[in-house]
């Protein structure tokens, strides 16, 4: 077995205390939740923390609740078993309930939080490997290394935005609450990643993810989350497509969003998609609503080109982006989804 | 083979009592309970933890050594590099090229070059770090035609054919006329991907080396022999001083049955340190241990009359060895040797070459060299039948090899239940009522094979018995079995007490195994081959049986009566024609001990002489074979190209099921194991030299929703010579999953998939294909 190096543990037991043990260790620290992600990224060496601030001593972090203003807040330490399983959840953000209940396998959405899936490392073939194989590779743009050997010269690292409730927890507008020991910020998730697969986050070492939240969705949401994977389970996404349509009334599209991720660093929004879905009408005029539905998946093709970052082939990967994005959109229409092969 | 080896398919004493019941495995409840013990649950006072340095570069030169550093880190016992163990070996004799740490070559990225024991795994994989290596830096061979191309540099510089391992060319029968009269040619290239065996449990062993200068190794093998003569050998120790144990197995499937490089270099640790050394390999280790299925790039040509009786099979295929030989001899005749059955065909010629590559070491795994040829002509076939308008089972049937007949490759099939197969699966499936009338998107497919259970060719040619059996009779009633026999999951220790509770009329409590242990148990030559419950079910045989007159005739003196009134049933003595006269067994055991003496006896089993009377003849005659035959159903995604295994019927021929439930049980595993190497598996080296993904995420396995129905369907054609006419039931079951599947694909959506894996990215290729062949005259039009 893969020997896990050796740190100093950390269990406060209030959010102060983990704050200022945060400010205290600074970029030496690695924040535990789940340890899904953080523990394997330890053993292949990825990461060598000298502190390891584990969270689950600390109250008030986990949890799903209505605000008063209808906004739903879940806590960053909510297992994503329990995101998933979630009746309010399921009933008013689809997409996110479908996204967390494909994260992986059943025993790692026990352990995962969804915080930790949100915060989730960049991941990439030539990265997520021992440190003797990525050794023997000469190492790579993301750890101990300088080129990249996804793209031959290429300068910025291509590591791939790997979470599946991002693209879903993005077409629904959500917010972070980022805790500093000194100060709590709320920052949009539009504005929280970029493109850079070395660090894809804008989270200062000193700060926490407290709590998703996301505002009322419109009395007409409807979402899907479409996931693309070898296996009915376990694995990361090959590519992961969030759909949000929010109807009116009269069952007219309102408002329209269509986000993927698994591509490069950052999750992607289809440019457009909100045009050319808006006005359409699936339950009245279904074929006019395909043809729109089409029109964004085409979107999606041309602006959403995934590299060979993960493993596997990934021209098939490009070839499934339109097709997914019109069945995530088509299942979001129909009040169904998630898009996936068992 | 002596007319002690034949034992007879009847029951022993009128009716069977535990054969055919299914009984629970001897070892279930300590494996579902965590009480079972393997490998890595063994500790000792004082152990030390020792990891391996391994070569990051996948061919060069080792110029230089310095472990110094590394043996000044405090915790570290020793140090050890190849000078420490210079003496090659390897499983068959021809062919020894491994050392157990790298003397003055690397072959592939992940060859062992150093061993460091300390005191915890910490402290060994820190001085690992502290040793430095100097390369020189060769050529890598990647890809295996460059390998057959030039021999410069060769991989192995003692070769005198360059990069070539081994070449096998045998023909039989006018295969050129065959074809130059056939009515139909079917041709087509095949590619076989490279799988590995992706047992649960990792490589493990734990050395002792006693003060009274005898060696202990227990270690995760499934050859405890042939371990210890591997061991004598490089150590330089004499046999006698050599104990292997294999305690509890955690799956091998064929990759536990090469001496691996950490047996060899725990033990001289444990010797230079005099403390115990425990060695146990990371996952990503075990697939640079590998000895995984080969790749194999095939060409066949399959000739047929116009009613499509076959005529002639010709095939040349050239097999991706990695970089050492293991069994790779062996390999490159299965290639060729176990073709010639369930299917009658009088003409067969076949070219296999084996060459070197600085990739892992490909081995055995379940169905060993047989997978990917089987895969290719099953295909074949069913191509024949659409060019003939035939159903693919009529084809068959028009082509079947029978019972009591001898292949064109001169190999003897005695009883044989492929007939049967084809219907049970033929019927289960709807074969006929929804074969082809399915919607699109929706097919069925079959094929079938035919496997060996066990050859009568020895690894190291020897005169003595390939499985030897001893038991030991206690006045408690209590039975203990010494088996050699390598129980890795399959059952083998279940199917010993089986045989003896059968044979002496015990419970299976009164019964219990010590298997795979040198040093109290007789040879037996290990798992592999499908040999355990054919061979070992005889030698257990044939040691009750020396006993059963003994015992029968003690109780009958005692009670005054004829010996033909006795009957020994579920742990009493009866009398057939007095039903109130009754003893426990261990009362009958107590009277003939005292009437003749202490109890106990030994049985063995070998092969008859079996085979062709050629250079390779006796490779793959086995002295019984198994049939089998699938009926796979498929759903194709025609826009996402993925293909989903809905349903598999598997019918197999094991003779007599001993224990069905395990028959069963090595029936679907089997058939989940050549539909996963179909639709996901994949042991890819990719372009710099290095294992694409090793690991048990990236390696992908078929989780639980990820698999079909699967419906076990057992034949019993008893033959003649198998235990109370058993015979394997391990590794055929696999062979046809990968041809049906493929086949019924071609049912689905009217392609043919010939190069593995069938990934949907090819899916899609194909489909693409198909629709512009179909539609030229559009084509050519937006051509211009």
């Amino acid at each position: 077995m893969l020997r896990l190096p050796s740190f100093r543990l950390e269990q406060p037991d209030t959010l102060p205390q983990a704050l200022a043990l945060l400010d205290q260790a600074g970029p030496e620290a690695a924040v535990l939740a789940g340890g899904t992600d953080l523990l394997p990224n330890m053993k292949h060496e990825l990461r060598r923390p000298s502190v390891v601030i584990a969270l689950s001593r600390v109250k008030g972090l986990t949890g799903i609740a209505e605000a008063a203003d209808g906004a739903i807040e879940i806590g960053a330490m909510t297992p994503l078993a329990e995101v998933a399983q979630s009746a309010l959840v399921a009933r008013a953000l689809p997409a996110l309930a479908q996204a967390a209940a494909l994260v992986a396998g059943p025993q790692l959405r026990q352990r995962g939080t969804l915080g930790g899936n949100v915060l989730l490392d960049t991941r990439c073939q030539y990265v997520n490997q021992s440190h003797f194989w990525r050794s023997a590779l000469g190492f790579c743009l993301k750890k101990d290394g300088t080129v990249c050997h996804v793209v031959a010269g290429g300068s910025r690292c291509v590591a791939a935005a790997s979470a599946d409730t991002v693209p879903a927890l993005m077409t629904l507008g959500a917010v972070l609450e980022v805790a500093r020991h000194d100060r709590t910020r709320q920052l949009p998730i539009d504005a929280f990643f970029v493109a850079d697969g070395i660090v894809n986050r804008r989270l200062e070492p000193t700060e926490l993810l407290t709590r998703v939240r996301v505002p009322r969705p419109a009395a007409g949401h409807r979402g899907a989350y479409g996931k693309l994977r070898e296996r009915g389970s376990i694995d990361f996404p090959l590519l992961g497509v969030a759909a949000r349509l929010d109807l009116s009334e009269a069952g007219v599209v309102e408002h329209a969003d269509l986000v993927l991720t698994s591509l490069a660093a950052a999750p992607r929004r289809v440019a457009g998609a909100a045009d050319a879905l808006r006005g359409s009408a699936p339950g009245h005029a279904p074929a006019e609503f395909e043809t729109a539905v089409r029109r964004v998946a085409e979107l999606a093709r041309r602006q959403c080109r995934p590299l060979p970052n993960l493993p596997g082939d990934h021209e098939w990967r490009g070839e499934m982006v339109p097709v997914y994005a019109r069945r995530t959109l088509l299942a979001a229409a129909a009040g169904q989804g998630p898009v996936h092969h068992v | 083979m002596g007319a002690r080896d034949r034992h007879g398919i009847d029951p022993p004493w009128g009716e069977f009592r535990h054969v055919g019941q299914g009984s629970t495995k001897i070892d279930g409840l300590a494996k579902a309970t965590g009480a079972a013990l393997y490998a890595d649950d063994l500790s000792l006072p004082l152990m030390l933890h020792a990891k391996t340095l391994r070569s990051p570069h996948p061919h060069a030169r080792l110029r230089a050594i310095d472990s110094g550093a590394a043996l000044a880190l405090p915790g570290v016992h020793a140090v050890i590099t190849g000078r420490d163990l210079p003496v090659r070996y390897g499983i068959l004799p021809w062919s020894q090229d491994e050392t157990a740490l790298a003397v003055d070559k690397v072959r592939f990225v992940g060859d062992p070059v150093a061993a460091v024991a300390a005191v915890d795994e910490d402290t060994a994989n820190e001085a690992l770090k502290r040793i430095r290596v100097d390369y020189e830096l060769l050529h890598p061979f990647l890809d295996p035609r460059e390998s057959l191309a030039r021999g410069d540099p060769p991989i192995h510089e003692d070769r005198k054919e360059g990069n070539v391992s081994k070449k096998v060319e045998l023909a039989f029968g006018d295969v050129d006329s065959a074809f130059a009269g056939a009515a139909v040619v079917i041709e087509g290239d095949y590619d076989f991907h490279g799988t590995t065996h992706a047992a649960i449990e990792p490589h493990c062993v734990l050395a002792r080396y006693g003060p009274d200068g005898v060696l202990t190794l227990w270690s995760s093998t499934q050859i405890t022999h042939y371990v210890h003569r591997a061991l004598s050998r490089v150590l330089g120790l004499p046999p006698h001083r050599i104990r292997v144990i294999q305690p509890c197995l955690g799956g091998a499937f064929g990759g536990k049955s090469d001496p691996f490089s950490l047996e060899f270099c725990a033990s001289l640790l444990a010797i230079r340190t005099a403390r115990p050394v425990k060695m146990l390999y990371t996952r990503e280790e075990v697939f640079y241990a590998h000895r995984g299925r080969h790749p194999m790039q095939m060409r066949y040509r399959t000739a047929a009359g116009p009613d499509g009786r076959l005529a002639a099979v010709d095939a040349r295929i050239l097999i991706d060895g990695g970089a050492y030989s293991s069994y790779g001899l062996v390999t490159t005749y299965y290639s060729g040797q176990l073709l010639t059955g369930p299917y009658h065909f009088p003409a067969y010629r076949f070219e296999s070459t084996r060459v070197f590559t600085n990739k892992p070491p490909c081995g055995p795994k379940r169905g060993h060299g047989s997978v990917q040829p089987r895969f290719a002509f099953e295909v074949q076939l069913d191509r024949l039948a659409e060019r003939l308008g035939l159903d693919p089972f009529e084809l068959r049937r028009r082509n079947l090899l029978g019972a009591d007949a001898t292949t064109v490759n001169g190999q003897r099939v005695t009883s044989n239940g492929f007939a049967r197969c084809l219907e049970r699966v033929e019927e289960a499936s709807g074969w006929r009522q929804r074969r082809g009338r399915l919607p699109r998107g929706r097919g069925l497919g079959m094929a079938g094979s035919m496997y060996i259970s066990g050859t009568n060719y020895p690894i190291y040619p020897n005169p003595m018995p390939q499985s030897g059996i001893q038991l030991k009779l206690d006045r408690s009633g209590l039975v203990t079995v010494f088996s050699g026999g390598n129980d890795i999951g399959q059952g083998t220790n279940t199917i010993v007490r089986c045989l003896v509770a059968e044979e002496l009329g015990l419970q299976l409590e009164q019964v219990r195994v010590v298997a795979a242990d040198t040093d109290l148990c007789p040879v037996d030559l290990g798992a592999y081959s499908s040999r355990g419950t054919f061979m070992i079910g005889n030698a257990v045989l044939d040691a009750c049986r020396k006993l059963r007159g003994t015992l029968v005739s003690a109780v009958a003196e005692s009670w005054g009566v004829d010996p033909r009134r006795v009957r020994f049933v579920d742990g009493a003595v009866v009398d057939l024609e007095d039903p109130g006269r009754s003893l426990p067994t261990a009362d009958a055991f107590q009277l003939a001990e005292a009437r003749f003496d202490t109890l106990g006896a030994t049985g063995s089993y070998n092969t008859p002489s079996l085979g062709g009377d050629y250079r390779g003849g006796t490779i793959g005659a086995s002295p019984a074979y198994s049939f089998t035959a699938h009926v796979v159903e498929v759903t194709v995604d025609e826009e996402t190209g993925r293909i989903t295994c809905e349903r598999a019927w598997i019918a197999h021929d094991c003779g007599r099921a001993l224990n069905p439930v395990l028959v069963a049980g090595q029936m679907e595993g089997s058939a989940y194991m050549g539909l996963a190497e179909a639709l996901v598996e994949e042991h890819e080296v990719n372009r710099f030299g290095l294992h694409r993904g090793p690991s048990l995420l990236d390696y992908r396995l078929p989780t639980s929703v990820d698999t079909p129905e699967l419906h076990s369907l057992i034949v019993e054609s008893l033959d003649p010579e198998g235990p109370y006419g058993a015979k394997e039931a391990g590794e055929g079951p696999l062979h046809p999953a990968i041809p049906a599947l493929s086949n019924a694909v071609f049912d689905a959506v009217g392609i043919r998939l010939q190069h593995l894996p069938f990934t949907p990215g090819k899916v899609l290729k194909a489909l693409r294909a198909a629709a512009a062949e179909r539609r030229p005259a559009v084509a050519a039009v937006s051509g211009t």
